[in-house]
């Protein structure tokens, strides 16, 4: 019972602390330890970022294949002071989230629908599961045929990469409600509006959540994908004429520009779920 | 049963059930869990029901529920007969079943509807004091105790004002000094409102403590075997003589009746 896990949860803990392992633990909880905590995070990271630098100090790395971080941190400085950076990532994250916003109007409406009625998940299932496995990529041909090089064919690739996992994550969430639940709502003769906004939705919400946050994910995946149509702007383009200009240095910029925004945006829905959802306490690692 | 009582009292809220059967079908074959199910229940009266596990306690609950369908064979509240889950039979399932996104107070809430604000939240108000949880009301099931999370639904499925309260093992889950605890309470309510009450329980302290009698049925399939009227003042004495005496009564019934006597060592 809840009650019950919750009452043995602070002395499962207080135990916890008695093991070598368990003590590191407990000290990454204590208020203290936010300098830890943030030490802890980058420090793999870091320690990446110093072992290239020493390999390519000692000589183990040709620049032209893996600039050093050195170089790259340069090359950041140089895009950044131009503003070029700048314009690319305003560009590529404006896609970004167009395309997310319209995969979230059609596919949250489309897969509280299909979660709800069999028989829209008898009419739409094949179409979704034939045409989820096609890679954005391959859309393109498509996209320019239909929308053109402008904006319209960049978006909707992105579209189509974020609105599957928004559209699956939610018909999963709607229907991994509780049948315990739905008992409760018949007994209690609960109308089929608020059995929907009490008890379906609220249940589906940690899953619809991984959807958003997955759909986002993917939307940054396909920003460079979408940048492949005749961009003259964006990180992905700002990726692909680095390549073709041989200035690796610039390339791993634009990467790990998307990857710090995608980052970002991860943060701000993770920030909103846990919001959103104070009830369940999930597993946190130990 | 007092004849005379039940002639004279309000016929409306009489719960009959039977005779019924119940069959389920499965892939591998079927399984009779209820047979000839006969129980007349008075409005106001205390029934407990024990019986072996598997022997078809919660399908018969789950029957008067309107959650299940019997082969055959109605079950009428006040001469209307069952037909599907009614706000007139609340249900306290062995979980509390508490919306862990709802507060205490809304999810007392949810049971009720088409009420002004106010007087949902007057209703709210009563029951949350009628189980002694006024001061949880914007809690979360999360953080009360079993005991308190299952008078949460007790609150719950009191607030409608149903003529039967359905209760499925409802304090199986807790440990022994809260369950007593949670008798007492129930008994409290039932002496307060004078719903009718059907108890299942594993617990035949329990049943005896808590109902006007106990029914007890054998199962493979389920029927009834015996009903043993308690005729003992309340609040009963667990150590008394005639409830010592009960116990052992319905102790035997389960040594000739069920498979399985060892389960129910005390
Ligand atoms: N939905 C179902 N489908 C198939 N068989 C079922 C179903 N529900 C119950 N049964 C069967 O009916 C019989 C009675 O089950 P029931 O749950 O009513 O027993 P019970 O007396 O409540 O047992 P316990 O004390 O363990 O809760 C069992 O043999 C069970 O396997
Ligand atoms: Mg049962």
């Amino acid at each position: 019972m809840t009650g019950g896990l919750a009452a043995e949860a602070p002395s499962a803990r207080r135990a916890g602390q008695q093991t070598g392992s368990g003590a590191a633990v407990a000290a990454l909880r204590s208020p203290l330890a936010g300098l830890g905590r943030l030490a802890l995070y980058l420090a793999l990271p870091a320690a990446l970022v110093a072992a290239w630098q020493t390999a390519y100090e000692l000589g183990y790395i040709r620049p032209i294949l893996l600039p050093p971080p050195t170089k790259v941190a340069g090359a950041f400085v140089e895009l950044a002071v131009s503003g070029d950076l700048f314009r690319h990532l305003g560009v590529s994250l404006l896609r970004v989230l167009e395309g997310f916003a319209i995969a979230v109007l059609i596919g949250l409406p489309l897969g509280i629908g299909i979660g709800l009625s069999r028989l829209l998940d008898r009419l739409t299932d094949l179409i979704i599961q034939l045409t989820k496995p096609i890679p954005p990529i391959a859309w393109i041909p498509l996209a320019i045929l239909w929308f053109g090089i402008g904006e319209a064919g960049k978006v909707y690739i992105i579209f189509l990469g974020a609105i599957f996992p928004i559209l699956v994550n939610t018909i999963d969430g709607i229907r991994q409600t509780d049948h315990r639940h739905v008992e409760l709502a018949r007994v209690l003769e609960v109308t089929r509006g608020r059995f929907i906004r009490q008890v379906v939705l609220p249940g589906a919400l940690p899953n619809i959540m991984t959807g958003l946050r997955v759909g986002l994910m993917v939307a940054w995946i396909c920003v460079v994908a979408a940048e492949l149509i005749a961009a003259s702007s964006g990180l992905g383009y700002l990726i692909t004429d680095a390549r073709q200009m041989s200035q690796t240095d610039q390339v791993l910029v634009g990467m790990i520009t998307i990857g710090a925004m995608g980052k970002l945006l991860d943060v701000v829905l993770r920030a909103a779920e846990r919001r959103l959802v104070t009830w369940k306490s999930t597993f946190s690692g130990r | 049963m007092a004849a005379s009582a039940a002639a004279s009292a309000a016929r409306a809220d009489d719960l009959l059930v039977g005779p019924l059967s119940k069959t389920f079908t499965l892939k591998t074959g079927s399984v009779q869990a209820l047979s000839d199910i006969r129980l007349d229940v008075p409005g106001g009266r205390f029934i407990s029901i024990v019986g072996s596990s598997g022997c078809g306690k919660s399908t018969l609950l789950r029957i008067i529920a309107g959650l299940e369908t019997s082969d055959g064979g109605a079950v009428t509240l006040g001469g209307r007969p069952v037909a599907g889950p009614g706000l007139d039979r609340g249900v306290i399932f062995q979980e509390h079943r508490l919306l862990p996104w709802l507060t205490v107070e809304q999810n007392i809430a949810f049971a009720l509807k088409n009420l002004p604000k106010a007087e949902i939240a007057r209703r709210v108000r009563e029951h949350l004091e009628l189980v002694g949880l006024d001061g949880f009301a914007n809690a979360h099931p999360h953080q009360l105790s079993g005991g308190m999370a299952q008078r949460v639904a007790i609150a719950r499925a009191l607030v409608n004002r149903p003529r039967v309260l359905l209760l499925d093992e409802p304090f199986g889950a807790l440990d022994a000094l809260t369950r007593i605890q949670m008798q007492q309470e129930i008994l409290r309510i039932w002496q307060a409102q004078r719903t009718t009450m059907v108890l299942v329980t594993h617990d035949i302290d329990e049943a005896i403590f808590l109902g006007d009698e106990v029914v007890v049925m054998s199962s493979r399939p389920g029927t009834i075997k015996t009903v043993l009227p308690v005729r003992l003042p309340r609040p009963r004495d667990r150590s008394s003589p005639d409830f010592i005496t009960l116990r052992k009564d319905i102790h035997r019934e389960f040594f000739t009746a069920a498979e399985l006597p060892f389960a129910y060592e005390i």
